[in-house]
This record gives C-alpha cells, structure tokens and sequence, in this order.
C-alpha cells in the first residue's frame, strides 16, 4: 500500500513526458475528443428521434446490444484492421460513448410535458422551432446525464488505450505489469496508475454534476427540483443506459 | 501492422477455446451471482432504515464510478491476494453487482403497495416469511432487469482482466492481437458477445416464467 502512494507521489513521476500531468492531458484529450464526436452524432439523432417518435428501435437496440460487446477486442480488432495512430481508439470509444447520450437525449425529448409543447405549438411555433427552444431545453437535465454517464465510460475504457501503444493513465497499469510484480517500477507503478484513475474518474463525475447545475435553466430545475433529486440521489442505476465502466 | 485470417486455427483450436469460455464464464458469472445474494439482504437494509439507504445508495455511486482497470488492479492492494489470482477479477464484478442492484432492490421493495404487506401480515404471515413469499416476488421484474445489466457488462468487463494476466476469452483477444490473428479476435469477440446476449434472454424468460401474474394483467409489460 505504502510502496504504491510511494510511488504515486514521487515528485519523478510528475514530470517530463511520461508523468502524470502528461497522461493525465493524454486521458482527457482521447477522452474529450470522442465525448465531442459522439454527441454531435448522437443529441441530433436523439432530439430528432424523440421529436418525431420515428426509430425509437434504434435508441433501445444500439444500447442493449452494445453493452455486450468487449472494449478490449473492438479496440484491438480496430487497431489491427486500421493501425492509424488514434483512429482507432477515438472510433471505439465513440461507439462506446454514443447509447448513452442517444438515450439520454431522446428520453429527454421524449420526456417532455406535452402541455409545454402543446403550449409552444399554440403560440404558432413549428415543429424545428419547439424542438430547439422547447424540448431541448427542457431536455437538458437528461441530456447532461447521458453526457455524464458516457464520459465516464469513455474515461474508464481510455485506460486500454496504453494496451494498443498508445498513452494515458493506462500506461502506468500496463507498463507496471510488463515490468513485473516483483520490480519497484511493477505492482507499486501500477496501483498508483489505478488510484489516479480512479480519481480522475471521481472528480470528473463530480464537476460534470456541477455543470449540470450551472447550465439547467431554473424554470427547468425549479419545475423538476423533486424529481432530479430523486434521479440524482439514485444515480448508478438510473434510466438512463448505465453500464459498469 | 497487418491482420491475418489463418482460419484453420479455428477447428484446430477448439479446445482451448471451450477452455477459456468456460473460464470467462467462471470468472464473470460467479460474482454475480455472489452479488445478487449479497444485494438482497442490502437491499432490503436499504428500503427499510433511511440511514443505511443514505449509506448504501451513495457508496454504490463512487464504487460504479472507478474504472475497471483500476478496481482490477486495487482489488491486490486492498485484499492481498496475488496478482493474478481470478479474485482481482470477481471481486470487482461482484462489486459492480451490488452496486447496481442494491437501489434497484431497495426502491422495488419500497414500490411494494402497504395494502399488500398489511393484507399478508392480516392473514398471518411473519416478517421473514412475508420478506421471502410476498415482498421479494413482487421486486422479481426489477431485480431481473438489474441482474440483466449486471450479467451482459460482467461478460465485456471479464475481458479487460487479461490485460493484467488473468484468463478468459480476454486472453485470446489478447493473443490474438499480439499474433496478429484475426481469427482468434473474431472468434473471443463473437463468443462473449452471443453467450451475452443467450444469458440475457435466458434472463428475461426466467424472470416472465417467476412472475406469471405480470402477463395476466392487460397492457403490462414487465
């Protein structure tokens, strides 16, 4: 235990290019990348699907058979297949990332009190119209939660990432075991690579719950203060697609 | 790199293959079900005492949250077990098991309707009887939905555990990348992906078959 927080906090390895502030940079950058392709496919599928009512099939079927598929092999079989640099951990991770936000954001649209939309509809807005200055916003709340939820797999899966040469906190763990459970660049490197992981993930959770609270207009958060307490204090499992990370 | 299809691996291979899925099953199915025994009575802590739900539902929330990877790797420091002992992968499973199932179990036993727990206590059922007969039943469909999730991502996860030397179809994911064999990579990918998906459906016609009165009622789904 000692060996491993040795380890974690030896001012050596938070320099220079294979420190932690450098993986950590590497982590969030894969991380941030495939979070940003993934919701620009993923909240325009979802808002329009949860508009129009027309492929909900897809939000359920690409979640349910999605989970079931190995990370580890999709990104191995992308690597052999493509081999160009990033492309292919970016490509897994998206399709890792991208169920939980269509599902956050088109139950969100789904969601919506149709009185809201009724009223908007009334007020002669049209369908694109209700949909980007009714629904959406009143969606927020369950899109930010597909957001959170995807982020954190993304985070947690970036970590195979050092499996296929590539970097982020991951290396630590796979370049500990390569050294061997007896070295003191082994085991020790490998759980101090697995807390910063770990807390990486924690913060990360937390601050995109802070985000959550900022950017949600207070009419939405007012009108739906019981029942995002309700979700928030249930999170691991809430309705959204949740998986272990 | 390049990728090789060699396809008489595939019959030639047979064996270890059937090996290593009994292996992953081993190593993924085990701690679920560990983690569904141990979830109930959690569970039910939960939706009885409002201190242990305020303990309970909150812990789950961080432990769902760290990576697999790292949950893996901790599992030496904080139990001691060797390196490569299968318990770094199933604890952390197991982990994730109750972590998932724990609310979920609590909120079906609060969904339970009092008139329900009042009319079994009026005809003469105790508390444990009554738990076992009437309450748990009643959480089946949810509980069936949560072990649904937990089994199918337990399938995927058991994979990362070759990174750090542990067995399963993940190490033929592993080989297969490090030969170059395409086919091995299919194969190990293929295989947790179906058996996943068979346990789920075996899952969901369990969970129907325990819970008959949800088909008697017009318009439920369970």
């Amino acid at each position: 235990m000692n060996s491993a927080f040795a380890w974690l906090f030896d001012p050596e390895h938070w320099s220079g290019p294979s420190g932690f502030p450098a993986r950590i940079l590497e982590h969030l950058t894969y991380t941030g990348i495939a979070v940003l392709i993934a919701a620009a496919i993923a909240v325009p599928l979802g808002a329009v699907i949860g508009h129009t009512g027309k492929g909900t099939f897809l939000v359920a079927g690409l979640s349910n058979g999605l989970r079931a598929l190995p990370e580890l092999g999709l990104l191995t079989l992308l690597v052999l297949l493509t081999w160009v640099g990033l492309l292919p951990l970016v490509i897994s991770l998206v399709i890792l990332a991208i169920p939980p936000i269509l599902a956050g954001t088109y139950s969100g649209v789904r969601n919506v009190d149709r009185a809201a939309v009724d009223a908007a509809h009334g007020m002669g807005m049209r369908g694109p119209t209700v949909l980007a200055r009714v629904e959406l916003p009143n969606a927020l709340p369950l899109i930010i939660g597909g957001l959170r939820a995807a982020t954190l797999q993304v985070i947690a899966t970036a970590t195979i990432a050092a499996y296929v040469s590539l970097g982020g906190l991951g290396r630590f763990v796979i370049d500990g075991n390569n050294a061997g459970a007896g070295s003191p660049d082994g085991y020790p490197q490998m759980a101090a690579g697995a807390i910063a992981v770990a807390v990486l993930a924690l913060l990360m959770e937390g601050l995109l719950e802070l985000v959550e609270r900022l950017v949600v207009s207070p009419g939405v958060r007012n009108q739906s203060r019981a029942r995002r307490a309700v979700r928030l204090r249930r999170r691991p499992t809430t309705d959204l697609v949740e998986n272990p990370t | 790199m390049n990728i090789d299809w060699p396809w008489p691996w595939l019959p030639a291979n047979t064996d270890d293959i059937a090996e290593a899925t009994g292996e992953h099953l081993y190593l993924a199915l085990l701690p679920v079900l560990v983690g569904l025994l141990v979830s109930i009575p959690l569970g039910w802590a939960a939706s009885r005492w409002r201190v242990a739900r305020g303990i309970l539902v909150p812990l789950a929330g961080v432990l769902y949250t760290i990576p697999s990877l790292a949950l893996i790797t901790l599992v030496p420091l904080v139990l001691g077990t060797q390196i490569i002992d299968p318990l770094n992968v199933q604890v952390p499973l197991a982990v994730y098991t109750i972590a998932l199932l724990v609310r979920s179990v609590s909120d079906a036993l609060r969904a339970v309707p009092s008139e329900v727990t009042a009319a079994a206590t009026a005809v003469g059922y105790r508390p444990l009887h009554r738990f076992l007969t009437v309450e748990l039943p009643l959480a089946v469909p949810v509980i069936v939905a949560g072990l649904r999730v937990a089994v199918v991502s337990a399938m995927s996860l058991t994979a990362v555990g070759a990174l750090v030397g542990i067995g399963g179809l993940g190490q033929l994911i592993t080989e297969g990348f490090l030969r170059n064999n395409g086919v091995e990579l299919v194969a190990a990918i293929v295989l947790i992906v179906v058996i996943a998906l068979i346990i789920d459906a075996l899952l969901l016609l369990v969970g129907r078959i325990a819970t008959p009165w949800t088909r008697t009622a017009k318009g439920v789904n369970s």
